[in-house]
């Protein structure tokens, strides 16, 4: 190697772990799912033939627990780079328990929804509904997946894997966990304003 | 999760553990010969090299298998009257009292161009050169992860099962074109292949895009995080851009087509009407409504027009680089080269709806996708300006890719003028849907990309293989293929024009074209000629990998790093250090240089006589 030679040309590489980056892309990747929805939602709905019908009030709690659970997450996080081991566990599983509650609050309003007689499929669904029940799926899916990501940075903060030293794993995970809380706040106003 | 796969752990700079290269990494794998089981040196193996060769070798399979349906379906618009008795061993059922079945017939047509778009030109085009030479041409001991890179293919060899296996099934295979429109490709009582054919291709689909995204997310990830030292992004071969933007491309788009696969499985699965309204079949009205079937091919096309890009460009920067080395010359305006690329990425979202001119839509609206559309012409043209530029005067060495390269360059331009025709919605009102479009996409994306995958075929076989595939055989496949392509394409304009629609089954009931019926024939027997003409080619790989002449280093004199390795590179690609660079690369025939190539880690200490002035100071 020529390390006498004077290289003129910057250092490679954006100073980004490669996990980093790879989680950066897959997370543009996924936006671009609900920006086709969100579009065809717009499209479609001008289109006519559209039901109108009120949102259920508890998706209203489903996005302030989701909120919560972003704190929770920033908690963990800073608390990894003091390096309190325990207060970084505690935050971790009420993300995680917020993030359940999450789940189970979609769940409750596709009862909701079925029980004012707005259907996912069948003679009388309209898209509008169907719709509703796209979005939020598949950011429940998304969701599914965060709930594994913490899951494994949990793992590693029991065998104290996760400290001021180590911050890559629930660095990438608050990341993701505030994408998907972001992704959800997104989709509820854009509901909120298009319905 | 790469860092547990064991082999790699410490084999590779990159993989997980840290990004910049140690000295200390560097030079341990050279002495990693310790065997590794076959099983995960050739099946389940996470090195890129192999990896490329894994979709180089499934991707030849299906462009036989994509080949093959096409004969198929010449034959029976070439001799709409003849019997196909004789086909009974091979299709079965499908061939009724010598006829061919016209809804398999219109599953042929799907499957051919499924295969072809996606299977081929994306999947074995991109799988394989992004691969094979992201690592070697940045000067990086592996992909990212590994591991990753694995799973891109092993999605991808599972779906390649699924598609494969749709092919055997009592309902036929998908039989609604390769774009797949609903209704017909959401209704089984519309057509046999919207049954479980359907549903196959969805899933097999599904699966490909999470392949595509693993690799593209792989293929971003290592360009910006594991170049060597002085790999600036203005050092970059040509390449190496265009496979970056192709899998930009890719991430962006390929997750469209799934949200509105996903859309059209619940379609046809639970009783949604996302795309469907209003339908009378068979004499029963459907209770779907409320869906827009447009709204299906917005979606689509967000996607297909993208995709259309995905499988040029890095045809692009592959010929780019073969004809620099081959015309012994700088390519002219490297900068302008990755300008238009941009410029291509960047309209490549914006002008979908040129597919869609003739559903109705606002002719103001219309106008601005035209206006868009036309802009293209612009970094096309750039581009055949400065691959031209580099030719004129060159040194030109006729090598069997050199020959693939300028072909490329014939074939983009004659199908990117028609392209102008289509690009107009007036015109394209008339001709949209005939073998104009037919003719336009095959000589401008089918056969220019082939054209650019036989090019690095041939070019990079050397460092894949450690042998040289035979000249002479290369040559005449590449007259062969290049004269058939014309041959099969060029008359397709003429019948296009005449009105002739495309995916039709049966011509003869119309007075107005049975005039074609010579021409139909005569672009018949070419394409099934040309098909054959690939047989050179396969069997020419084939012989070369165990019989081939024996490769140097270095055969083409190529500045590009992966040439700096040895024959066959290892796991790790370089014994030693990795090289540093100090030079773009495109050195060829420098005024005052000793040789007439200047490899890109040949420092400018060591070439006094050719530098320019501001390389002088980089010097010392
Ligand atoms: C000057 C640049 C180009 C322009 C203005 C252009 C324009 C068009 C238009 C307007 C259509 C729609 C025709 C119709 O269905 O009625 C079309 C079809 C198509 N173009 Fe191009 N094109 C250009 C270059 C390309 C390139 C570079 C590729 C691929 C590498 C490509 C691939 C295709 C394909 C695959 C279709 C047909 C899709 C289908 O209906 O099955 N085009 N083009
Ligand atoms: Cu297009």
């Amino acid at each position: 190697m020529h390390t006498s030679e004077v290289l003129t040309a910057k250092e490679p590489g954006t100073g980004q772990h490669p996990y980093r980056l790879q989680l950066i892309l897959l997370m543009i990747s996924s936006s671009m799912i609900f920006a086709a929805y969100t579009s065809a939602y717009i499209v479609r709905r001008d289109e006519g033939n559209w039901l109108e019908f009120a949102l259920p009030v508890a998706l209203a709690i489903n996005s302030a627990i989701i909120l919560v659970s972003s704190g929770t997450m920033q908690w963990a996080y800073m608390a990894a780079r003091r390096n309190s081991i325990k207060q970084v566990r505690i935050a971790l599983i009420l993300t995680f328990i917020l993030g359940l509650a999450f789940l189970v609050g979609q769940w409750n309003v596709w009862g909701d929804l079925v029980a004012s007689r707005i259907f996912f499929g069948g003679t009388d669904a309209n898209p509008s509904g169907s719709f509703v029940y796209v979005l939020m799926g598949v950011h429940a899916f998304h969701l599914v997946t965060g709930l594994i990501f913490l899951w494994v940075v949990l793992r590693k903060s029991l065998r104290y894997e996760v400290h001021s030293k180590q911050m890559l794993s629930i660095g990438n995970a608050t990341i993701y966990w505030h994408f998907l809380g972001g992704l959800w706040l997104y989709l509820y106003l854009f509901l909120l304003l298009n319905h | 999760m790469a860092a547990n796969i064991p082999t790699n752990a410490q084999a590779q700079g990159g993989i997980g553990v840290s990004v910049p290269h140690t000295e200390h990494e560097d030079h341990l794998h050279n002495d990693e010969h310790h065997e590794q089981s076959f099983i995960s040196k050739y099946v389940f193996s996470t090195d890129h090299k192999v990896i490329a060769k894994q979709f180089l070798i499934t991707g030849i399979f299906w462009a036989i298998l994509g080949g093959t349906l096409s004969s198929l379906f010449r034959l029976q618009l070439g001799w709409p009257e003849a019997t196909l008795e004789w086909l009974t061993p091979v299709l079965g059922k499908w061939v009724e009292a010598g006829k061919l079945n016209p809804e398999f017939y219109l599953a042929l047509v799907t499957m051919h161009g499924t295969i072809m778009v996606f299977f081929v030109l994306t999947a074995g085009l991109s799988g394989t050169f992004s691969n094979f030479l992201i690592p070697l041409q940045i000067g990086a001991r592996d992909m990212a992860s590994g591991f990753m890179n694995m799973l891109s293919y092993w999605f991808f060899f599972i779906s390649s099962v699924i598609m494969f296996s749709s092919l055997f099934i009592e309902t036929g295979p998908a039989a609604a074109g390769w774009t797949i429109y609903p209704p017909l490709s959401a209704l089984p009582q519309a057509i046999p292949g919207s049954g479980a054919g359907m549903t196959l291709w969805l899933v097999s689909m599904a699966l490909f895009i999470v392949s595509q995204l693993l690799g593209g997310v792989n293929y971003i990830t290592t360009i910006i995080n594991l170049r060597t030292r002085g790999m600036s992004m203005s050092k970059l071969p040509l390449t190496i851009w265009s496979f970056f933007l192709t899998a930009v491309l890719g991430l962006l788009a390929f997750p469209v087509l799934f949200s509105a696969a996903l859309l059209l499985i619940f379609d046809r699965s639970f009783g949604t009407s996302f795309f469907l309204s209003d339908i009378y079949i068979a004499g029963q009205a459907l209770p779907n409504t409320g869906g827009s079937p447009i709204l299906f091919q917005h979606l689509f096309w967000f996607l297909g027009h993208p995709e259309v890009y995905i499988v040029i460009m890095p045809a692009m920067g592959m010929v780019s680089e073969i004809m620099a080395t081959n015309a012994r010359k700088p390519i002219f305006g490297y900068r302008a080269m990755i300008g238009s690329l941009l410029g291509i990425s960047l309209l490549s979202f914006v002008v979908w709806a040129h597919h869609m001119f003739v559903t109705g839509m606002n002719p103001f609206l219309g106008s601005v996708f035209m206006f868009l559309t036309l802009i293209i012409a612009v970094p096309s043209a750039v581009k055949t300006f400065n691959w031209l530029a580099t030719l004129w005067r060159g040194n030109i060495r006729f090598t069997t890719a050199m020959l693939f390269s300028i072909g490329f360059v014939s074939l983009f331009v004659s199908g990117g003028l028609t392209g102008i025709v289509l690009g107009n919605a007036a015109l394209d009102i008339q001709v949209h849907n005939t073998y104009f479009v037919v003719a336009h996409f095959h000589l401008v994306m089918g056969s220019s990309a082939f054209f650019g995958l036989f090019a690095g075929v041939y070019h990079w076989f050397p460092k894949m293989f450690g042998r040289m595939m035979d000249e002479k055989l290369g040559y005449i496949h590449f007259w062969l293929t290049f004269l058939g392509v014309y041959l099969v394409f060029l008359p397709m304009h003429y019948v296009g024009i005449a009105g002739f629609p495309r995916r039709y089954y049966s011509w003869t009931g119309f007075d107005t074209f049975s005039q074609f019926a010579d021409l139909n024939k005569f672009i018949s027997v070419a394409a099934i000629l040309a098909f054959f003409a690939q047989f050179i080619f396969i069997f020419n790989f084939f012989y070369s990998i165990f019989r081939g002449r024996r490769a140097t280093e270095n055969p083409w004199q190529s500045n590009t790093l992966e040439w700096t390795t040895p024959v066959v590179p290892g796991h790790g690609n370089w014994p030693g250090a990795i090289p540093a660079v100090y030079r773009w690369p495109y050195d060829y025939s420098k005024p005052g240089a000793e040789t007439d190539f200047i490899p890109q880690n040949v420092p400018f200490s060591q070439t006094q006589s050719s530098n320019m002035p501001y390389e002088r100071e980089m010097a010392d």
